[in-house]
């Protein structure tokens, strides 16, 4: 039914990307839960020990 | 020896909040998306060899996490249903007509097409990511991306009864800021 060549479509496409772009940025704004930072943490943190047992470690 | 390249690693942070709003628009609840994020991140950590250096980090990351979400969704399509309760309230959503189309209205609406479509319009409509790229991701043709956002625009165009007539213009000042100042959704 979208045909791309009809204006008022084009308006409604337009319309439709710009609350897309609204819904999605609104939700990018969205504080990160610290659960992830955490994440990041440990998995940092394991592969240190990793490093540590295998090789380098004085 | 570690640390004579950087680690790609170091960036996956600052993708971390494209990447779970493209997981809560995909699984359209709050809890199962930050697991898939979660699980996304233990699999690109561990599998950072896989990632090539100097490609786009995001879009390897939204991979990683359709991945994820459509192996989990087949183990249990049983109840693809459940959404934060908004699939419930009504099957057609209409814009009041002496107003605007409201937000809320928008994403009941949005969150009723099939996970295809919403994917395909999230990528290409919302988060700024190429046609080529969106292909990229979700491991199927360009024209096939194309094909979706197309009938998922055509779709809300049915849900929320857009015509010529409808108030086109975007009247919320403070979002048209957000959305304005939103440069960090573009890659």
């Amino acid at each position: 039914m979208t045909d791309p060549d009809n204006e008022v479509d084009k308006r409604i496409s337009a319309l439709i990307d710009d609350n897309l772009k609204r819904v999605y940025s609104d939700l990018v704004q969205e504080e990160l839960p610290d659960r992830f930072k955490d994440l990041l943490a440990v998995l940092k943190a394991q592969d240190a020990e990793k490093n540590e047992a295998s090789g380098g470690g004085q | 020896m570690s640390g004579a390249a950087p680690d790609p690693r170091e960036e996956m942070l600052e993708h971390l909040p494209a990447l779970r709003a493209f997981a809560l628009s995909l699984t359209r609840n709050g809890a199962t998306a930050d697991d898939m994020v979660q699980d996304t991140v233990v699999k690109a950590w561990t599998n950072i060899e896989k990632f090539k250096v100097g490609t786009n980090m995001r879009a390897w990351l939204f991979t990683i996490l359709r991945n994820t979400y459509y192996s989990s969704r087949r183990k249990a399509n049983r109840e693809v249903s459940d959404a934060d309760g908004i699939m419930t309230d009504s099957l057609s959503v209409k814009p009041d007509h002496d107003g605007h189309l409201n937000l809320s209205d928008f994403k009941k609406a949005f969150e009723m097409l099939p996970d295809e479509q919403r994917e395909a319009l999230v990528l290409v409509g919302a988060a700024g990511h190429s046609y080529e790229d969106a292909a990229q991701i979700c491991g199927v043709a360009v024209g096939t991306i194309k094909s979706r956002a197309n009938r998922g625009r055509a779709r809300l165009t049915e849900l929320l009864s857009l015509d010529g007539d409808s108030p086109l213009e975007i009247t919320d000042n403070a979002t048209m800021a957000v959305v304005a100042g939103g440069g960090g959704v573009m890659r």
